[in-house]
């Protein structure tokens, strides 16, 4: 398995060598790593070469990493079914880039690309038709960002005396508890409830 | 209608034709769950087909960022709530994969066996419901009597009929008692009579195959472009299955065939699943086999530091009791790394991709659905069909709503 994807990775390193800008294979799966100009190119390369033929798009979905100076990463999976294989496609974007739907490529892009606008805030232009489609009809933010709270900014209930659904902000009956279980001795970055007084005294 | 322009009234010859929009659901039986499709209709034919979905996004993804690896588990069983531990399958399979965890063969043949027996209940809804789409009523009350006795099974195992949480990091949470097996077993035997009986009843049903005939075909390149995978690729005469093309668990060492159709119409798609059964009973009959041999003996757990010890240990070792409690509490690590595991699930292809940090919770998990991709091709596929065939072409596409909206 794992020779057949560094003969893939050599093809493409020879093809493609200037859209690459880091490539590795880890747990049995290749993963390549390219530009926002590159990206087109790239993909309609692996839908069409005879070594590659990754005709299938299976995924595209984000991370968001919000130390990094390009705060989201937009992976592609793809896979072929004649040859047997996947590939994992990243693409470090930042917070003001726009990236090229590649939705005329893989139509089944679409709404994958509809996803990740709704759940990161990333746009992608050329896109047919990029609306929200998983949160409600005029949802505000965007869910899958680490910045946004789990519970989010407002709640819906259906107002007895309005006679319709209404929207209020969110309004917990007690905190939202985020247990916290790591270890002290690895994860704790606050300070232990009576440890307070030994730091004060090494200062 | 508006007469301004010309347009003056029936006498005249003139009149305008407009087209017909309707909402199909979120409130109809045929839409399986809270499907909202926005319909463009030319009098009985659809010109245009908008599925609005996210009725029920619950935010899985989202939630599993703040919770532990183990905590995370129960929420596939709400994805495809049909076939719970084909999902619960690829979540393990990933954590194994990042951790490097080989799960003893009993649990892997245990895992198989359940597998099956999540197709066998995934199919037997959509093939049955199907038929209710288009209008036969008993079929669903036959096949839901087989599920019942699935779900006892499901029950036996772990304690769920249908949230099961069975499929843990490392193996299984609990052996199988002998005589479960035995059960399964019986009813495996049992089981190809009932489906001779839904056979009978539906495959030369007149009506059933007028409704599903030459509907919402399939071709090559359509499989391609829209992703489709499982029964949708299947029913155009792909032989492509996970379980065989790049096989997880220990499905290499089973005897069983992969049905293919011909057309890729909806009755083809409906031949594909019948045929299914069938081979996933064969499948459950080669497990239970291999469960009674002595090499299919022993323990169903990897113990180690993502699974709990064992029970007896617990009570006289002291650290066995530790890690049980920080297992519990604090959870496993898993290292940093990112890993995508896909398995076949009855939908089609179900991959999680996984990205660790290094700490107890996963820093983002992503979902990958089947019927996300098929339903995106709703718009596709039934253009220009009659209106009545777009229930027939949803309920062949075998969507369920807890594993699209997620």
């Amino acid at each position: 398995m794992s020779e057949a994807l560094e003969e893939l990775l050599g093809h493409l390193e020879l093809r493609m060598g200037e859209a690459l800008t880091n490539s590795q294979i880890t747990h049995g799966e290749l993963t390549v790593t390219t530009t926002l100009s590159h990206l087109t190119k790239l993909v309609r390369h692996l839908k069409a070469s005879d070594h590659a033929r990754f005709s299938t798009l299976v995924d595209i979905t984000a991370v968001d990493w919000p130390g990094r100076r390009k705060r989201f990463e937009v992976v592609y999976h793809f896979l072929s079914m004649y040859l047997n294989q996947r590939i994992r496609v990243k693409l470090p974007v930042g917070e003001d880039d726009i990236v090229p739907s590649i939705a005329e490529i893989h139509l089944s892009a679409n709404w994958f690309e509809r996803e990740v606008f709704d759940m990161f805030g990333i746009l992608f232009s050329g896109h047919p038709d990029l609306r929200r489609i998983l949160t409600d009809y005029g949802f505000r933010g965007h869910p899958l960002r680490k910045d946004f709270p789990t519970t989010g900014y407002t709640e819906v209930r259906y107002d007895e005396a309005l006679k319709r659904v209404v929207y209020e902000p969110v309004n917990l009956v007690q905190e939202y508890r985020q247990f916290d279980f790591m270890s002290p001795w690895e994860g704790a970055q606050y300070v232990l409830p009576g440890d307070e007084k030994p730091k004060e005294a090494t200062k | 209608m508006d007469g301004t322009k010309g347009f003056d009234d029936a006498q005249t010859g003139e009149q305008r034709i407009r087209n017909f929009n309707i909402n199909f659901g979120p409130q109809h039986p045929a839409a399986h769950g809270v499907l909202r499709l926005v319909l463009e209709l030319d009098g009985e034919i659809v010109e245009r087909c908008d599925p609005h979905i996210g009725l029920l996004h619950r935010g899985t993804e989202k939630l599993m960022e703040s919770r532990t690896y183990l905590q995370n588990l129960p929420y596939f069983d709400r994805l495809d709530y049909v076939a719970p531990m084909n999902q619960e399958h690829a979540w393990c399979l990933a954590i194994e994969k990042l951790t490097g965890v080989e799960i003893p063969r009993r649990a892997s043949l245990i895992r198989v066996l359940y597998s099956e027996i999540g197709r066998v209940l995934n199919h037997l809804l959509n093939v049955t419901t199907q038929a209710m789409d288009v209008g036969a009523l008993t079929p669903p009350l036959w096949g839901f009597e087989e599920r019942e006795k699935l779900m006892i099974f499901y029950e036996r195992a772990c304690g769920a009929r249908l949230h099961a949480a069975y499929f843990r990091p490392g193996g299984v949470h609990q052996d199988l008692p002998p005589d479960l097996i035995d059960d399964i077993e019986q009813w495996a035997h049992e089981f190809p009579k009932v489906l001779d009986d839904i056979d009978g009843l539906l495959t030369e049903n007149r009506i059933f195959k007028q409704r599903n005939a030459d509907i919402g075909i399939v071709s090559e390149q359509e499989i391609l472009d829209w992703g489709y995978s499982g029964v949708m690729v299947r029913g155009s005469g792909l032989a492509w299955d996970l379980r065989r093309a790049q096989p997880y668990e220990c499905y290499d060492e089973f005897d069983f065939k992969i049905p293919v159709g011909k057309n890729g119409d909806c009755y083809d798609r409906y031949l594909c699943r019948m045929a299914e059964m069938r081979e996933s009973v064969k499948i459950i009959l080669q497990a239970v086999e291999k469960l009674r041999a002595p090499e299919g003996q022993g323990d169903v757990l990897a113990r180690g530091k993502i699974t709990p010890p064992d029970r007896a240990e617990m009570k006289t070792s002291m650290e066995a009791l530790i890690h049980h409690f920080k297992l519990y509490t604090e959870g496993f690590h898993v290292p940093e790394g990112e890993v995508y595991a896909a398995v076949e699930a009855p939908k089609g292809e179900f991959g999680v991709y996984l990205v660790a940090d290094g700490t107890n919770r996963p820093y983002r998990a992503k979902l990958r659905a089947p019927g996300f991709l098929h339903l995106q091709s709703m718009d596709h596929v039934a253009k220009g069909h009659q209106l009545a065939d777009v229930a027939a072409i949803i309920g062949t596409m075998d969507v369920v709503f807890g594993e699209i909206d997620r």
